[in-house]
């Protein structure tokens, strides 16, 4: 077991810890509607990957930086978000489960398919220059990269954000109370179609924030959106569902994972196999550190919302 | 009330109706002519109709899980990969028969759904949805770890074990239609029976509403768990079917969610969810889609996501549910009526 002493654990660790706050991202927008509306969104994923093909056109045709694209995609996804809730979701949502869920589900096939005609199968990729392949060194001689650096800093200020928002305004107080009881809610005055759709407009304007720094990390293609939505999904669940920080606390015990299974998991499978080391350890150990958190603590690490 | 009412009055609970017995007779010839295509139609046909069998019987254990039991799973992809590796694996490593094997397969999926039931069963609703899905993304990844089977590229059957099946390929051709028929009439009955009995009752009470029907005395766990775990044991068998049809498997097709999960929830959806005439339906606009819109790549797939969209918002009964309700018919009569005995002197209502 001598390779276990040649393995970065700290690089392990902060590159795991990194591409978290990346998952966190991910996660706002399914914590968001499932925290106010109660609506499980299984187009999220795909959602996320339209928001990186709409950056994309936006890249191609303006020639401008990935990330000042940010400044286009994302008030753009906002009304795409308030527009789809209005008028479509809101008509899904009740006492019984099936609608909302068959519906989303339907339109990550559409969503999918669209894509793949439009685009082709290729996988794409955003090109943000020098600062892809730029680090920094740590004491300790860790080096740490610029880019997942960023987007860690982007989820954190993004929570933050969500928090204020959630906590500190009046139209955070309105989420809050419809969140709580709808009925109740709307009886005070709250108008809860124009408030849903609101916050799917918030939801999808962080996917596109998320979708904007994954495509600059990430390749990605039509079907990259369901692994997605389960990444967004674990994230949620390990945290503890209605959970803010939780979600970030998930997703980076979902990216360690992730990070030990490439580095650790995998190498030490081969060796007593003897297989050749497979990429996909690095997914696998997410999703089995996932089912070990479902299986010991259900209701994830800090639960809020009572379903 | 009136007077009348303080007579003691005679009622029956009638189950069969006589549009019911119709249908039965109908689908009796109908099934006749199926049994022998064999003799006179063209091998494509009974291709088509032997794929047509097998989604009917998935679409129809899909809408008894998610229409009845309220369990939305996504991940039914998990048994019908299992069943395929498991027949695989049974007749590549022990020389077992492949007809044996698709029995044993079945009960293989059976046997690992019922772990899985207990951690998935800790999600609720459309979260239950998710967590059956990621079972079946690592199954599909375990799979492609075991270079025994494969790997992530796949393997195939090997010329003898086709031949045990039956030695030339008319006669498999002809064995495997016939095993897709038999397989698909089986589930059915099945469904059928079960539907009639009294889990049947309690499942039909669940669907219409989870807390009344607890309230009532359902134990709602264990019905959900026994109807889990009887989905799992019927597409395990079918996967190992329709992976002995193909023969050969890769965690691709094994787990595709597409081929065994989006296809069937649209068919369920848009044909009626919640009653055992709405897959049928659907399974008939599916395929006559498909063929249809065959020269236009993914746009079938598109096209059946916005009329499934609609469906669920326009009319949540789907397409059964218009035509069943307007004119009141039950092919499949599930339901009990009470029916007052000739004899009382009022209308029987």
């Amino acid at each position: 077991m001598n390779w276990l002493t040649d393995v970065d654990w700290a690089g392990v660790l902060i590159q795991g810890t990194l591409i978290g706050g990346l998952y966190a991202l991910f996660a706002i927008g399914l914590s968001l509607a499932f925290g106010i509306m109660r609506l499980v969104n299984i187009a999220h994923g795909d959602f996320i990957v339209l928001c990186a093909y709409v950056a994309m056109i936006v890249v191609n045709a303006s020639g401008m930086h990935p990330l000042v694209s940010i400044a286009v995609v994302v008030p753009l996804m906002f009304v795409l978000g308030y527009v789809l809730q209005r008028g479509l979701l809101n008509f899904t949502l009740g006492p019984s489960i099936l609608p909302p869920l068959l519906v989303t589900f339907g339109l990550s096939v559409i969503i999918q398919n669209v894509l793949l005609e439009v685009f082709g199968a290729d996988t794409r990729r955003l090109n943000a220059g020098a600062m892809e392949t730029a680090s920094i060194t740590l004491p300790g001689d860790v080096t740490v990269g610029v880019f997942p650096l960023l987007i860690f800093v982007v989820a954190l200020v993004s929570l933050g954000a969500l928090q204020y928002l959630l906590y500190r305004t009046r139209l955070g107080r309105a989420f809050r109370a419809t969140s709580d009881d709808a009925d109740t809610a709307e009886l005070m005055g709250i108008d809860n179609r124009h408030l849903y759709s609101l916050a799917m407009g918030i939801a999808l304007a962080f996917t596109a924030l998320a979708a904007v720094l994954f495509s600059v990390r990430t390749s990605f293609d039509p079907a990259s959106g369901p692994i997605n939505l389960i990444f967004a999904f674990e994230a949620v669940i390990i945290g503890g569902l209605g959970s803010l920080w939780g979600t970030l606390v998930g997703g980076i015990i979902l990216g360690v994972s992730q990070s030990l299974g490439s580095s650790v998991v995998g190498p030490l499978v081969s060796l007593l196999i003897g297989n050749p080391v497979s990429a996909q350890w690095q997914i696998l150990t997410g999703h089995i550190a996932f089912m070990i958190i479902l299986i010991v603590k259900p209701d994830g690490l800090f639960p809020r919302i009572r379903d | 009330m009136n007077g009348t009412a303080a007579r003691a009055l005679q009622f029956s609970v009638e189950r069969s109706t006589p549009v019911s017995r119709i249908c039965a007779v109908i689908a009796a010839l109908g099934l006749t002519a199926l049994v022998s295509l064999p003799y006179w139609g063209e091998t494509g046909t009974m291709r088509l109709i032997a794929e047509m069998a097998y989604f009917l019987a998935l679409a129809q254990l899909w809408n008894l899980l998610a229409g009845y039991a309220g369990l939305v799973s996504v991940g039914q992809q998990v048994y019908v990969g299992t069943g395929g590796y498991f027949l695989f694996a049974l007749c590549d490593w022990y020389g077992v028969h492949p007809l044996l094997a698709i029995l044993i397969a079945g009960v293989a999926a059976a046997v690992i759904s019922l772990p899985m039931a207990l951690v998935v069963f800790r999600l609720r609703g459309a979260y239950f949805a998710v967590g059956t899905w990621v079972v079946a993304e690592i199954a599909q990844l375990f799979f492609a770890q075991l270079p025994q089977l494969g790997g992530g590229s796949g393997y195939s059957l090997t010329p003898e074990i086709v031949r045990a099946v039956a030695p030339e390929r008319a006669a498999r051709e002809m064995l495997m239609y016939w095993m897709a028929l038999a397989i698909a009439v089986a589930v059915i009955a099945f469904v059928y029976i079960l539907l009639r009995s009294r889990h049947g009752l309690a499942l039909t009470a669940i669907r219409d509403s989870e807390v009344a029907s607890e309230s009532l005395g359902v134990d709602t766990y264990r019905t959900k768990l026994l109807i889990y775990v009887v989905t799992a044991f019927c597409t395990g068998l079918l996967g190992a079917f329709i992976f002995l049809q193909k023969l050969r498997i890769s965690p691709e097709a094994a787990f595709s969610i597409n081929d065994w999960t989006v296809v069937v929830i649209f068919m369920v959806v848009i044909g009626g969810i919640g009653t055992m005439e709405g897959p049928i339906i659907g399974l008939l606009i599916y395929f006559a889609m498909r063929e249809l819109l065959a020269d236009y790549g993914s746009w079938y797939l598109i096209l059946l996501g916005i009329v499934a969209v609609a469906v669920m918002l326009g009319a949540r009964e789907g397409v059964w549910g218009l035509i069943g309700k307007r004119f009141d018919l039950h092919p499949f009569p599930v339901r009990r009526r009470l029916i007052q005995r000739p004899g009382g002197d009022e209308k029987p209502g």
